[in-house]
């Protein structure tokens, strides 16, 4: 929390993107989080992940629920639309929004009380829908707003701050959505700025659901000895099994093609994802490999970072329901509401 | 060099630097802490503070050729530094009275004796440091009255004479002995009145001569003028009128002077003419538009050709127009015609050179080949143990704060010299550093940023100007405005001080920051290599880049860009574990006195 308003003053040298703004029009309100939240660190990989890939701040909508995590849409792109939900019902709201209107980038912000515990059948269901959004978990393992309660990702033997040890196994969101058949499954680190902005770029350019679950480390209730999420012990068990370099469409691609442990996917608009192999025999694009090794490394106590695992050819939630090409709001009156005549007419499909 | 090497923020220089006004300040005057004294209300304190350093506040904050505003890091955030020299003299018009706060001379001398050539601000300076310490200070002086060069060489439409009165009557009073009307004409002879030591501060009163065809025509002798000596001349009233069409030749701050006192005696058309163009002007930016706000017209690329005199007059001066251009990285001049301004009487601003009859050249003085002493840069010593030189008399003409400074460094190796030190064996600085933190989100000094425009000094109407030379033309801030501008200061002083043993590499700072000061990076092999991989590259070669030891998780190192630091404080308040901090930094210079700070009430 801060009791000043940031200045309003900026670095001469600030590079602008092709929309003509800089890092910072990127920004929201200051943050009211305890410092040193990690969720402060993702806020700003995501403003430097839409400035880089110069989204239109007026054409994405941030979607939250409740929680510190949900907090956070205010944070960044204050020019943005927003819809901050009930508890854990951010992606049936984000589903309907999108139904609406396909046209928005929605970016879903979340924790792992909203997603993993009071809204796990939610999240489950949006997975299964596809529904093409970010989804963000910042994962700290604990639930903070409410001074620090082991969460349903907390591990087993992980401590709490006055010492008590859980003993309840952790719902891992990153299997849990490989096995609901999710198409780009991801997991990071708030501290790792470097790997968390192209992986949310390519998560913001994928046509379907792109779930990233950060470990997002709680300063003040999970962040000592004994956490298994604090900044030092993910620092010192973070294993990158798969670098992604994302690569925008409207970017020259100069590293060759062919070089050894690149592997290249190409996103639905053109843009690329480059694998850069870390891991041997690692294949991001297969969902049991993928799954495999997720599971090994949490046998070795090891969080398995990068992006996990991607899907580009499956469908949507609007391929599958067949919906109209054209968002809602831009629908001619006469075709949005047809009249009583057509209804009558659908109607009579179904006696 | 490999910067894995952690900057030693322990060395006063380092936090030094990043105060940018006070170390553009000769005199390294505390500029933010007398900042926030003004602030606070607390005239006399933030006057006190100045006096310790720049000792003249009240001149100074009139007159001062201000190194400190370019430096200004304000200016580099939104183009204007802050008003720092108006702002000093603020305190020096809102002040109490501070004859209880200021140093006496102890009652039982010390039984040395010092000479000082001249009363100008250096051999003041000189005074104002060794009296307090008990030497016995003998002052001789040319004219009647104390203060060289401020008090003949500057109108008094830009220095009252009652704040010049008393800023130098304050150090006499401390016990000089003044010998008024007394000039030095021999050294030889001033040395066997057996001084523990001289210090010749006698400025650079010989003004620089054109000699050019009709110079010395006896048509045109009286009505061409040299500019100091001229100067001095209406001080003392003996030249209270001057022709209508009158030329100032030389584009210095002096020529400044003497067109604005000609326009006030009767040269309603006055003109300044120049050899350069305007970028290469000496005079100070504000001085040149205070000379256009009074109808004076700036003449650029005129080089003098001749005094044009006709039936035994001077009716104008020839000049060839010149064009400019580059050759070699050297400026080289062509000349496209020759025109002709009309004008009455010519006043010479060209330049000072220093001049030293009085000094006998066989007494041991070494002079240099343009005939100046030679005299050591750090002790003001010259080739003769015990002589020392300051002020314009040292190097030629220079400004009055390089003066006072100079004073200061003299006090400092006289007082060393009569107490058989070495004299290049100089006083260490030190520095205090506090933490500013009063609790949460809650520091000793205001941290918000004023987006105001710097506050534009309001002047004396033209009319009423014109009418008396006397009539002070800058009128101070207001209250409203003094408030204002005191905020527009950034504190560099509050410096953002950094624990690495305390960091988690949380980024939190990091991605606070307003002007991507601060990134986390891994080693580099050069410094210019990590100016590159900063939040912001760091292209201001000027300012520093500080380097932390290695961090204790990841082993990278916090490295800060200070250019455009805002000293907001943001980074401490967003720190979770306090590494960052906003802590104080306090110059501590040496005096011959002791140190800075001693005399000093104890609210400061």
């Amino acid at each position: 929390m801060t009791s000043i308003a940031k200045p309003p003053v900026r670095h001469p040298g600030l590079v602008r993107n092709e929309l003509g703004l800089s890092v910072r029009d990127y920004e929201g309100s200051m943050s009211t989080l305890c410092a040193g939240c990690g969720h402060d660190s993702v806020t700003a990989a995501l403003v430097q992940a839409a400035w880089e890939l110069a989204l239109p701040p007026h054409r994405a909508a941030k979607m939250s629920g409740i929680g510190c995590s949900s907090k956070t849409t205010a944070y960044f792109m204050r020019q943005s639309h927003g819809f901050n939900s009930v508890h854990g019902r951010m992606p049936s709201v984000t589903t309907g929004a999108s139904a609406a209107n396909r046209d928005l980038t929605y970016i879903g912000i979340s924790g792992d009380g909203d997603s993993l515990s009071i809204g796990l059948g939610q999240l489950s269901h949006a997975i299964r829908r596809n529904v093409r959004m970010l989804y963000v978990i910042d994962n700290n393992g604990v639930y903070g707003l409410t001074k620090g309660q082991f969460s349903a990702s907390a591990d087993v033997g992980s401590t709490s701050k006055k010492g008590e040890t859980n003993v309840q196994p952790p719902i891992d969101p990153v299997l849990l959505a490989l096995t609901l058949g999710a198409t780009f499954v991801a997991r990071s680190f708030s501290g790792d700025k470097a790997q968390l902005v192209p992986i949310l770029k390519a998560g913001l350019l994928h046509n379907g659901m792109a779930l990233i679950d950060v470990i997002s480390p709680c300063v003040t209730f999970n962040d000592h000895e004994g956490s298994t999420k604090s900044y030092k012990f993910t620092r010192e068990h973070e294993v990158e099994i798969s670098a992604a370099d994302f690569v925008p469409l409207r970017r020259e691609i100069t590293a060759p093609a062919a070089e050894a442990g690149v592997t290249s996917v190409t996103m639905h608009d053109g843009s690329m994802v480059r694998f850069r192999q870390t891991h041997d025999g690692y294949d991001p694009t297969s969902r049991e490999s993928a799954y495999a090794h997720v599971r090994a490394c949490q046998l070795r106590h090891e969080v398995a970072t990068g992006l996990l695992f991607i899907d580009e050819r499956g469908s949507d939630m609007h391929a599958m329901a067949n919906t109209v090409s054209t968002p809602l709001v831009d629908l001619p009156y006469e075709q949005l509401c047809p009249g009583n005549a057509a209804l009558q007419k659908l109607m009579e499909k179904y006696r | 060099m490999h910067v894995s090497m952690p900057t030693d923020v322990r060395n006063p220089q380092y936090y030094h630097k990043v105060v940018d006004c006070q170390w553009a300040c000769p005199a390294h005057t505390n500029v933010p802490e007398y900042l926030r004294l003004i602030a606070q209300g607390r005239f006399t304190e933030s006057y006190l503070l100045n006096r310790e350093s720049n000792v003249f506040p009240g001149i100074l904050g009139r007159t001062c050729d201000r190194p400190c505003e370019p430096a200004c890091r304000r200016g580099r955030i939104d183009g204007k530094p802050v008003a720092i020299c108006r702002l000093k003299r603020v305190a020096a018009d809102l002040r109490d009275d501070i004859t209880p706060y200021l140093p006496t001379a102890p009652t039982v001398r010390n039984g040395k004796r010092i000479a000082l050539v001249g009363a100008g601000p250096s051999a003041l300076t000189v005074a104002n440091d060794l009296l307090p310490i008990g030497y016995g200070v003998v002052i001789h002086e040319r004219i009647s009255r104390a203060g060289g060069l401020m008090r003949f060489n500057i109108p008094a439409f830009r220095l009252p004479e009652s704040v010049l009165d008393e800023e130098t009557q304050c150090i006499i009073d401390m016990g000089a002995e003044v010998r008024y009307n007394t000039p030095v004409h021999s050294l030889k002879a001033l040395l066997s009145e057996g001084y523990d030591a001289v210090f010749v501060g006698s400025g650079a009163p010989k003004g620089k001569e054109l000699d050019i065809p009709g110079r010395w025509d006896d048509g045109a002798r009286g009505s061409i003028h040299i500019g100091i000596e001229w100067l001095g001349s209406v001080h003392f009233g003996h030249i209270e009128k001057i022709g209508a069409r009158v030329l100032i030749i030389g584009v210095g701050n002096t020529a400044m002077d003497c067109c604005r006192t000609s326009r006030r005696l009767g040269g309603i058309d006055t003109k300044v003419v120049a050899r350069r163009s305007r970028p290469y002007f000496k005079a100070s930016p504000w001085e040149l538009d205070d000379a256009e706000e009074e109808g004076i017209d700036i003449v650029e690329n005129h080089a003098p050709k001749r005094f044009v005199i006709e039936n035994g007059t001077l009716v104008g001066m020839e000049f060839e127009r010149l064009e400019w251009s580059e050759s070699d990285g050297k400026q080289v001049s062509r000349v496209l015609d020759t025109v002709i301004l009309p004008c009455d009487e010519v006043i010479l601003a060209i330049g000072q050179d220093n001049a030293f009859p009085w000094i006998e050249r066989d007494i041991g003085i070494a002079f240099d080949r343009w005939e100046m002493p030679v005299v050591d840069r750090i002790t003001m010593q010259s080739s003769l143990p015990g002589v020392f030189f300051g002020g314009d008399a040292a190097w030629g003409p220079q400004n009055i704060i390089w003066a006072v400074e100079h004073g200061h460094q003299a006090a400092i190796s006289i007082h060393q010299y009569c107490h058989g030190a070495s004299v290049a064996d100089r006083p260490p600085q030190g520095m205090h550093l506090a933490s500013t933190k009063m609790g949460m989100h809650s520091w000793a000094y205001s941290n918000d940023f004023n987006p105001s425009p710097r506050s534009k000094m309001s002047h004396t109407e033209l009319v009423e100007r014109f009418s008396k030379i006397s009539v002070e033309v800058e009128l101070g801030f207001t209250p409203e405005q003094t408030a204002t501008e005191v905020q527009r200061c950034l504190n560099c002083d509050i410096e953002t001080h950094f624990t690495a043993s305390l960091c988690i590499e949380c980024d939190a700072c990091v991605d606070v920051c307003p002007v991507s000061c601060l990134t986390i990076a891994p080693p580099a092999d050069s410094e210019a290599e990590l100016r590159t991989r900063l939040s912001a590259p760091a292209v201001n070669l000027e300012q520093a880049l500080y380097l932390s030891p290695a961090l204790p998780q990841t082993k990278r190192l916090m490295v800060k860009d200070e250019d455009l630091c805002l000293h907001c404080g943001l980074c401490a308040e967003r720190c979770p574990t306090a590494a960052w901090d906003m802590a104080k930094f306090a110059l501590v210079l040496p005096y011959a006195f002791g140190s800075s700070g001693i005399n000093l009430p104890a609210t400061v």
